[in-house]
């Protein structure tokens, strides 16, 4: 015995963050048996081949219309941040307390697909549904970043104030002002995250773009379709030449005229909504007994929740490690340290393109492409999210400083230089990102993958708000519970 | 001085609600391409307008049941309704009355079709060799391409289509579901006999890649319907002037474009099979 004790050698742990990596690609390859990543169209080449001839002889639709959609496009966008920062703001100031805290993350939670699909149900095809679908959850995700931003303020200047100064005053002369700058970077960083998602809200009918994307594209327009897309590239690609200081608020003021008519609200439908619309049928009627709320409940967890919360989480799971090879193979394309800044442009080119299409509109094209399964989603999770990371990678990697013997080969410097040292950098990317991909993996549902989206779109199909309702709080509660896992996890490894 | 000038103000309000009719909106179900239903649509409001010597408009929208939503939400006051969704509809708006339906839609099928791949060929029932292949509805809230082939499914086979098929998938409307068989994305899909037909003669399909393997006994689809508290807004007697006004319509473009070859009267009571149907499939309540 004490021979063996002697001889044992060290062993040698792998640092904590790569263990955590390495947790999440196990995860995910567990999950691939369950996973349905058929590839069942017969013959997705012909259809890709006339996606790519649109490309190549894109046809504008009728000018009008297109530029109608690209203003109302637009004009959500600003008019749906502007009003999230105001209102994130405001919140962010009361975001120490508990209550408030889980309040903007119910807010976030919830995608704004689905906030539109809610207030859809009220007040129609108003301005005003997609102004709230914006607003609202960016509200939320403006609330804690604002919150964290103001925290992060040194607090020196606080205690050169007059002893009786009050909270206003202390907030604007001392910590706003340090704060600012960090406070715009990252509200124009969500305005463009805004522009996808007002693009998006097309899909169940606001007049934006994705409005006509949807209709060309399912009929087969592809020449059409790809004019779209390419217009939508320019819009966000010359953001930074149209987008001004002395712009801005000509655009927020002059958004509101710009979306398009609707139909009129109505109140009563409002009230009808939150007083019996979501109340659960059982108890609607004029004796609901606690057996007949029984039944209902437990029908939906197990028919529509459970194999919803099911799907999500292994497509999520293995889209969120996709990801992260994709990100991985992806930020030396950008990094200073492999290329040169010519050689650096076509990758810059290829993530700016990936990570602006929003994976929603990705999973639908490939969906068309590739048939109904779970592979269409992974991919184009994978594609968008695997792009934004790699960007953020890569911009991490060009702040780091190379040790003086660092490889020179690039392979060789890309796997013991670059990799361990922006290693820490990408996981917390991931970690972060892990709660957006779920998000996103339930609201893929809505496009035929049986993830808990499918069932809130059947429900809404078949006017049940209250099942709808239900599943949305599900999936609300899922995303902020992966959003405090990955919270403990970001913890643990950075100790 | 401020008090007349208020008083005036509402004044105006007031009468400017009361004197502007409001606009008469109409909604159909997105059952076919957008494009097609588009330009059908604007035809009928120009229609009625005429007819009815009031502002009409026609809305689009993306699904089924944001049809259904509009005409509760007395956003929309007429719509073109499938068989299920105007029985959902009449269900949630009191009053509302089932006011004309083609003459084709007492008499309705639904078709299932197949890709060339499968080998299937057309039969007086649903082949046993079915099962396992792969299967598409056509919009969720459908009646031709939902509910009735989920009905008779359930019937032939004892099974949910679920249990039936390896996978069961929703294409969105009649036209994708034409598109996405012949394309082989799904062996099998269910849908609206006439959508068939009228893409058959337009050339649209390719016979060769997918045909009609079995259709479906008969049963009540589409109808208009409209709300029921529409005379008091529009003035006594417009909602048999709207009746008059769709049964009256003889010119062939227009007909052409549902298609149907003319407009007969409806009843709520029309749809009764469908209601049942629907409960005993478990789409409604």
């Amino acid at each position: 015995m004490r021979f063996t004790k002697a001889m044992a050698i060290p062993t040698y742990r792998w640092p904590r963050g790569v263990r955590t990596g390495l947790w999440f690609l196990l995860i995910a390859l567990c999950c691939v048996p369950f996973a349905d990543l058929e590839v069942s169209s017969l013959d997705p080449w012909t259809d890709l081949g006339r996606l790519l001839q649109g490309f190549i002889s894109p046809q504008l639709m009728e000018p009008t219309l297109v530029i109608e959609a690209l203003l109302a496009t637009l004009a959500f966008a600003f008019a749906g941040v502007a009003l999230a920062v105001v209102c994130g703001f405001l919140l962010a100031l009361a975001f120490h307390h508990p209550l408030m805290r889980g309040f903007c993350a119910l807010m976030r939670s919830v995608h704004e697909l689905f906030w539109a699909l809610i207030f859809l149900q009220f007040f129609g095809l108003h301005p005003l549904t997609g102004l709230l679908a914006i607003a609202v959850p960016y509200s939320g995700i403006f609330a804690r970043m604002f919150a964290e931003i103001l925290d992060q303020v040194p607090k020196q200047p606080g205690y050169a104030l007059p002893a009786r100064s009050g909270y206003l005053s202390a907030l604007f002369y001392t910590r706003l002002p340090l704060a600012w700058p960090h406070l715009v970077s990252y509200a124009s960083y969500r305005l463009e995250c805004g522009i996808r998602s007002s693009a998006i809200l097309g899909f169940v009918g606001l007049p934006t773009l994705g409005y006509y994307l949807e209709s060309s594209f399912s009929q087969g327009y592809y020449p059409e379709v790809a004019a779209l897309l390419i217009l939508f590239y320019l819009l966000v690609a010359t953001k930074k030449l149209w987008l001004r200081r002395w712009t801005l608020p000509v655009f927020i003021i002059g958004s509101p005229f710009f979306m398009g008519e609707g139909m009129p609200i109505i109140w009563g439908n409002v009230w009808r909504f939150f007083s019996q619309d979501i109340v659960p049928s059982p108890l609607r009627g004029s004796d609901p007994t606690w057996q007949s709320f029984a039944d209902w409940s437990s029908n939906i967890l197990l028919e529509q929740a459970l194999p919803g919360i099911w799907n999500t989480l292994i497509l999520s799971q293995i889209a969120l490690a996709v990801t992260g090879i994709f990100a991985l193979c992806l930020f030396p394309l950008i990094s200073r340290h492999c290329f040169s800044a010519a050689g650096r442009m076509p990758g810059h080119i290829l993530l700016v393109i990936a990570r602006s299409t929003p994976e929603y509109l990705l999973a639908y094209i490939l969906l068309q492409l590739l048939g109904p399964s779970m592979l269409p989603a992974v991919i184009a999770l994978a594609i968008h999210n695997g792009a934004l990371i790699g960007y953020l990678t890569g911009r991490n990697s060009n702040e780091i400083q190379l040790r003086l013997s660092a490889p020179e080969r690039r392979v060789d410097r890309y796997c013991y230089e670059l990799l361990p040292r922006t290693y820490p950098a990408f996981l917390s990317f991931m970690l972060y990102r892990w709660e957006v991909i779920m998000r996103e993996t339930a609201i893929l549902g809505i496009l035929g993958i049986q993830t808990i989206g499918f069932f809130v779109d059947s429900a809404i199909q078949e006017i049940r708000f209250d099942v709808a309702l239900l599943l949305i709080v599900i999936a609300a509660m899922m995303n902020i519970m992966v959003d405090m896992i990955a919270r403990r996890i970001q913890q643990n490894v950075s100790r | 001085m401020f008090r007349i000038l208020v008083r005036g103000l509402l004044l105006m309000l007031l009468t400017g609600a009361v004197n502007a009719a409001p606009v008469f909106v109409f909604t159909a179900i997105p059952d076919q391409d957008e494009t097609q239903l588009k330009l059908r649509f604007q035809k009928i409001a120009d229609y009625l307008q005429e007819e009815l010597q009031t502002e009409v408009r026609f809305v689009p929208v993306k699904s089924y049941a944001a049809t259904i939503t509009a005409f509760r939400n007395n956003q929309v006051q007429l719509a073109w309704f499938g068989g299920l969704s105007g029985v959902k509809a009449r269900e949630l708006v009191p009053g509302s009355i089932a006011l004309a339906q083609g003459i084709e839609d007492p008499e309705f099928k639904s078709f299932f079709i197949a890709n060339s791949s499968t080998g299937l060929m057309p039969a007086d029932s649903l082949p046993e060799s079915v099962r396992d292949l792969t299967f598409t509805f056509g919009s969720k809230g459908s009646t031709s391409g939902r509910l009735m082939p989920e009905y008779y499914l359930r019937e032939t086979f004892g099974e949910s289509p679920n249990d039936v098929f390896s996978r069961v998938g929703f294409s969105g409307n009649h036209s994708r579901t034409i598109a996405l068989v012949e394309s082989g994305a799904y062996q099998l899909g269910a849908l609206n006999y006439k959508v068939w037909e009228a893409a058959v003669a337009d050339g649209n399909v390719d016979t060769s890649k997918v045909q009609v393997i079995w259709e479906t006994p008969t049963y009540p689809d589409y109808q208009w319907t409209l709300r029921g508290d529409m005379d008091a807004v529009y003035g006594e007697g417009f909602s048999d002037r709207v009746q008059q006004a769709l049964l009256k319509m003889t010119d062939p473009e227009l007909l052409r474009s549902f298609p149907r070859s003319g407009f007969i009267p409806a009843s709520n009571d029309d749809f009764e099979p469908v209601r049942k149907v629907a409960k005993a499939v478990g789409l409604l309540d």
